[in-house]
C-alpha cells in the first residue's frame, strides 16, 4: 500500500504499578486528546490510596471507565481510546488490563494490534508478566513490539539498566518470532522520552514513543499476497442488481481479476467495484465496497471470495485457541464456530497441549480453562475454508460460541488445515524413535529445503548427506521428482495436487524419521499452508524448515531440467516463480543462499542436525 | 521530512468500519431498527446506513424516541428528511407518563429521563420485536462510554451488565442472541465528535439548524443557558428570556440541553470553534451530570 497507515491500532500491555496508566494518561493530554472538564476531574477527585496531591493531574483517573473498577482500584476490562498524533495519525488505543490472570483481555487487546506497546518497570526489571504479554502479542500476530522501559527516573536514568532489561527482552521475543522489538527509555512520571525526546539520557538515540508511533509503518503486509473477500450481504437492487458487499480483509482486487469462491472451487471475473461514491478500478485492503461478478456463480453470506495464494475448505484444524469462558473447553461438545461472516458447529476433537504463556513451555493437558492458551485440534461438521492465522486474522481467526448461553467461549487461530481418518486408533509401540535414535548413537531428525526448482535444494542436500555419511550418521533424501516417479506419480501441479504431494512426502519422512533416520526432504513445496501442515506432525526441533534462497532469474539461467524454458513457451502453466506463485518461509530455522558456497551450506545444516 | 496523513484518510478507516458494521447487522439480526434521534451523530449514521446498502434501499426501519419535549426544529427535520429519504420511520413514545404529565419540570432529570427515554426506548423494541438497536453512542463521549463495545449485549429486560459483555476479535462478531436477550449496536464507536463534524462537511450532510449560532430566547439557570422553544417552558418570577447568539453541541430535549453563546453559523466556524474548545460535548447535557458513573447506572436500567 502506499501512502502512511492512517490509523494505528496500539495495544497497551503492563500493570497499574508498571506506571501503565500514568504513561497512556500523559500521552493523551500531551496530545491534547483529553476535554478540559475531565482533566478537571482528574485534577479534583481522588480515589483510596492515591498519592498523587489533590490539584495535580492523577493521570491514572483518565483512564478509568466503570464505577466498580474504581472502588476496587483495578481495571476489569479492555478500555478504548484514541489519540491524535501532530502528524495526522489516529492511534487507537486498546488498553487491557494489567491483572495477571487476564490473559483473555490482553488477547482481545492485541487481537487488532500493530503496535504493542509493553511496560516494564526498570527498577524492577522483567518479570513473568512481561514473558506472558510477549507471548500473548506474538500469538495474536502484533506486528511490532516497543519495549517502553519506565521509571527511569528511579535508576539514575542508567545505560545499563536499560540495556539488561532489552537483552532479556529481545531473547525471548526471538523465540517467539517477533518481527520487530524497539525498545525506549522513558519516565511516565517526568515525561522523559514520552512526547518528546529528553536530554537526561543522552546515550539513547532513538524516538520518543510519540515519535515511534508517528513514523511506524507496517514492515509489508504478508496479505498481500493473496486477495481475502468474505461476503457480508447480497445486495439486490433494481435492474437485476446483484453484488457482494463485504470489506476486503486481505491483498487488493482490480476489475477483470478472476477470483474463485473459495467453497466451491467455481471462478469468475469482477465486473464492477462499487461504492455510493461511484465504480473503483481496484478495491484494497480494508476498502468496504460491493462486488459484481461477469457471470452467475453460487454465492451466500459467509463466503470468501479469494485471489492469489490458494484457499481450500476442509474440516479438520489444527489451531491456537484462547479459552475465554468461565467453563471449561468440553471434548467432543458441540460449539458454533464463527469465521468471519460464517458460522458452522464445531467439536473440539483433541486437545494437543497448553502452553505456559510465562516460559513457553507446552504442557500434555486434556482441559483448557479460563485464561489458558492451547493447540487443539477441531472438526467442523461441513468443510469451510480457513487461512493460517499468520497469512491473515480475519479468515485464519475465529470464535467459538457456547450453543445455549451464545457467550463466545473461545478465540481460535487456524494454524493448518488437516485431513484425517475417522474411525482410526493408531497403535502405540514401546520401541519409538527416541529408542531407535539412541541405538543408532545420533538424533533423528527432518530436514525440508524448500525452494525454486534449480534453487540448488538437490545439490546442497547431497553435500550435506556427503558429510554426516562420513561421520557415521544414517541419512536418507526424499527428493521431489524421485517420488513424482513412484509414490506420487498420480499427482499434478495444482494447487490441490502439491498439497497432496507435500502430505505424502511429509508422511514418509515420519515414518522413515521414526525409524531413526536423518531424513532430508528436497522439495519445492511452493505453499506456505502445506509446509506448515507438514511441520505440524513433528514436535518441537524435530523439524527443520530450510529455505534455499535463490533468485528465480538465476535459478531459470541454470535451469537443469529445463522447465523454467518450458514454461517461457507456455507449456508449464504452473511452474513455480512463473506462472504459480512461491510463498517463502516467514520463519524459516535456516536461510541458505543457492548463490553461496555449497560446502558452508552444508556445514550449516549438518550442525543444525547435531544440535542437541 | 515525516508525511503528514490527510485527514480523510482517517474518515475513510472510520468510514469503512462503520459500513462493515451495518452489514453485519443487518445481514446477522432477524429485524435490526435503526435508533434515529435527529442529531448530528444521527445524522452521520442514517447517512452512513444508505451507503452501505447502495444502490439497495435501507434494509431496515428507523426509529425515534419522541420525549415530546425534542426542540420544534428537531420534529420538523425529522420528518422532512424522512419523506426526502423514503424511510421506514417508527415513533416511540411513553403515552402512560405522558398521560400522568411527566415533564422534565415536575419529575426531575434523571427520574424524567428513565421514564421518557429509557422506559420508551425498551418498550419500542419490545413492541416492534427488534432484536438489533443500531444506535450512534461513540467511546469519546464519556469515560464509561471507553469499555462500550460495538456489539453490545443486553440481557432480557434491556439490562446491561459489564460482566457479560462479549470479547471482540477483529472484524469478526458474535451476533448470536439466547431467548430475550437483545444487541445494541454501536458502528460510530471509534469516531470523535471532531470526526462526526469534519465527515458532516466532506459528506455535506444536512443537520438541524440548531446547531448553528442564531439568535435565540434564552434564560440563564445555575450557569446554563436553556432556550425558552415554547410556551411550556415555566419561567420564574421575574425570568425573562433575552435574545443571544447561541448554538448547540449536542441536541435533546429542549429544556435539557444547554446552549453555547457563539457567533458560528456556518460549517467551517464550527469546526474552528470546535477545536480551541476543549470542553466535552457532554458537559452541556444536564442529564449526565447526577452523580459519579451515572452514565453507567442509567445504561444498567436499559437507557442507551
Amino acid at each position: 500500500m502506499s501512502g502512511q497507515t492512517p490509523v494505528l491500532h496500539l495495544v497497551t500491555c503492563g500493570s497499574v504499578d508498571d506506571g501503565k496508566s500514568t504513561l497512556i494518561g500523559r500521552l493523551l493530554v500531551e496530545t491534547d486528546s483529553v476535554p478540559i472538564d475531565q482533566l478537571e476531574y482528574a485534577r479534583t477527585t481522588r480515589r483510596g490510596g492515591s498519592t498523587v496531591p489533590v490539584g495535580e493531574v492523577d493521570y491514572s483517573l483518565l483512564t478509568d471507565g466503570l464505577e466498580a473498577e474504581r472502588e476496587q482500584g483495578i481495571t476489569i476490562d479492555v478500555a478504548y481510546r484514541h489519540l491524535n498524533l501532530p502528524n495526522g495519525r489516529r492511534v487507537l488505543i486498546a488498553d487491557s488490563p494489567g491483572h495477571e490472570q487476564y490473559t483473555r483481555n490482553m488477547a482481545v487487546a492485541a487481537s487488532n494490534g500493530d503496535v504493542a506497546v509493553l511496560l516494564v518497570d526498570a527498577a524492577r526489571g522483567v518479570r513473568p508478566q512481561t514473558h506472558r504479554h510477549l507471548t500473548v502479542c506474538a500469538l495474536m500476530g502484533v506486528q511490532t513490539i516497543i519495549v517502553a522501559v519506565n521509571k527511569m527516573d528511579l535508576v539514575d536514568y542508567s545505560h545499563e539498566v536499560f540495556e539488561q532489561v532489552m537483552g532479556e527482552v529481545r531473547t525471548t521475543a526471538a523465540r517467539l518470532g517477533v518481527q520487530q522489538i524497539d525498545g525506549i527509555p522513558v519516565s511516565a512520571v517526568t515525561g522523559a522520552n514520552v512526547a518528546t525526546k529528553s536530554d537526561v539520557m543522552p546515550w539513547y538515540k532513538g524516538e520518543s514513543l510519540l515519535g515511534a508511533l508517528a513514523v511506524w509503518e507496517p514492515v509489508g503486509r504478508v496479505a498481500d499476497e493473496g486477495f481475502r473477500f468474505p461476503v457480508q450481504f447480497i445486495v439486490r437492487a433494481e435492474g437485476n442488481f446483484r453484488g457482494y458487499a463485504g470489506t476486503v480483509v486481505a491483498g487488493s482486487v482490480r476489475l477483470g481479476d478472476e477470483i474463485v469462491v473459495a467453497d466451491s472451487g467455481r471462478t469468475a471475473k469482477i465486473a464492477r467495484i462499487v461504492t455510493a461514491d461511484g465504480d473503483l478500478e481496484v478495491a484494497r485492503y480494508g476498502q468496504a465496497v460491493t462486488l459484481t461478478l461477469d457471470h452467475e456463480v453460487d454465492v451466500t453470506r459467509g463466503d470468501i471470495l479469494a485471489a492469489g495464494t490458494s484457499l481450500q475448505p476442509a474440516d479438520r484444524f489444527g489451531v491456537d485457541m484462547v479459552w475465554l469462558g468461565e467453563e471449561p473447553l468440553a471434548h467432543g461438545r458441540s460449539y458454533l464456530l464463527i469465521s468471519g461472516s460464517r458460522s458452522v458447529p464445531a467439536t473440539v476433537t483433541n486437545v494437543r497441549h497448553r502452553l505456559d504463556v510465562v516460559s513457553g513451555h507446552e504442557h500434555a493437558a486434556r482441559v483448557l480453562n479460563m485464561n489458558d492458551i492451547g493447540r487443539v485440534e477441531i472438526a467442523t461438521d461441513r468443510p469451510i475454508p480457513m487461512d493460517p492465522y499468520s497469512m491473515c486474522r480475519d479468515t485464519g481467526g475465529f470464535l467459538l460460541v457456547d450453543r445455549v448461553t451464545a457467550d463466545t467461549v473461545a478465540a481460535g487461530l487456524s494454524r493448518h488445515a488437516m485431513r484425517r481418518a475417522f474411525n482410526v486408533v493408531p497403535h502405540v509401540y514401546d520401541v519409538d524413535h527416541q529408542a531407535r535414535s539412541s541405538l543408532m548413537g545420533h538424533p533423528a531428525r527432518v530436514v525440508w529445503l524448500t525452494g525454486l526448482s534449480g534453487s540448488g535444494k538437490s545439490t546442497i542436500a547431497d553435500a550435506a548427506v556427503r558429510k554426516l555419511h562420513a561421520m557415521g550418521i544414517h541419512t536418507y533424501v526424499l527428493d521431489g521428482d524421485n517420488m513424482r516417479t513412484g509414490l506420487n506419480k498420480d499427482l499434478g501441479f495444482t494447487p490441490e495436487d502439491r498439497a497432496e504431494n507435500v502430505r505424502r512426502v511429509a508422511e514418509v519422512s515420519k515414518l522413515m524419521r521414526d525409524s531413526g533416520v536423518v531424513v532430508f526432504v528436497a522439495l519445492v513445496s511452493p505453499f506456505r499452508s502445506d509446509r506448515e501442515s507438514a511441520s505440524s506432525l513433528f514436535g518441537k526441533g524435530d523439524f527443520i524448515e530450510v529455505f534455499v534462497d535463490t533468485p528465480v532469474e538465476i535459478c531459470s539461467e541454470r535451469d537443469p531440467k529445463g522447465l523454467y524454458a518450458k514454461a517461457a513457451a507456455g507449456n508449464l502453466p504452473n511452474m513455480t516463480g512463473v506462472g504459480q506463485a512461491y510463498e517463502p518461509p516467514l520463519n524459516a530455522d535456516l536461510v541458505v543462499h543457492g548463490t553461496g558456497d555449497i560446502d558452508s551450506s552444508a556445514d550449516l545444516l549438518v550442525s543444525a542436525i547435531l544440535e542437541a | 521530512m515525516q508525511q503528514t496523513v490527510p485527514y480523510s484518510a482517517v474518515l475513510d478507516e472510520l468510514e469503512a468500519e462503520a459500513i462493515h458494521i451495518y452489514r453485519e447487522s443487518a445481514a446477522a439480526f432477524r429485524n435490526p431498527v435503526l435508533l434515529y434521534s435527529i442529531g448530528k451523530d444521527s445524522s452521520v449514521l442514517l447517512h452512513l446506513a444508505i451507503k452501505a446498502f447502495y444502490p439497495a434501499p435501507l434494509p431496515f426501519p428507523v426509529m425515534h424516541i419522541d420525549t415530546t419535549w425534542k426542540f420544534k426544529e428537531m420534529i420538523e427535520f425529522r420528518d422532512r428528511r424522512a419523506i426526502e429519504l423514503g424511510l421506514d420511520l417508527r415513533i416511540a413514545q411513553n403515552l402512560e407518563a405522558m398521560a400522568e404529565g411527566v415533564t422534565p419540570f415536575t419529575h426531575g432529570t434523571h427520574e424524567y429521563t428513565r421514564l421518557m427515554k429509557t422506559v420508551a426506548l425498551r418498550e419500542g423494541i419490545d413492541r416492534y420485536e427488534f432484536d438489533a438497536a443500531i444506535g450512534g453512542a461513540r467511546r469519546d463521549e464519556e469515560r464509561s462510554r471507553a469499555k462500550e463495545r460495538i456489539f453490545s449485549l443486553r440481557e432480557p429486560g434491556h439490562r446491561w451488565d459489564p460482566r457479560k459483555q462479549r470479547p471482540e476479535f477483529w472484524r469478526t462478531a458474535n451476533t448470536q442472541l439466547a431467548p430475550e436477550q437483545t444487541m445494541r449496536v454501536f458502528p460510530l464507536s471509534n469516531w470523535t465528535e471532531l470526526d462526526i463534524w469534519r465527515y458532516i462537511e466532506r459528506e455535506k450532510i444536512e443537520i438541524p439548524d440548531l446547531y448553528f449560532a442564531k439568535e435565540r430566547p434564552v434564560v440563564e439557570r445555575g450557569g446554563t443557558l436553556l432556550m425558552v422553544d415554547d410556551e411550556r417552558f415555566p419561567l420564574n418570577e421575574g425570568e425573562v428570556p433575552v435574545m443571544k447568539s447561541v448554538r448547540f453541541r449536542t441536541l435533546g430535549c429542549y429544556p435539557l440541553s444547554g446552549a453555547v453563546e457563539s457567533t458560528a453559523d456556518n460549517l467551517a466556524d464550527l469546526i474552528t470553534e470546535m477545536e480551541t474548545s476543549k470542553v466535552s460535548e457532554r458537559s452541556g447535557r444536564l442529564i449526565d451530570g447526577e452523580g459519579g458513573g451515572s452514565m453507567e447506572a442509567k445504561k444498567a436500567e436499559g437507557y442507551f
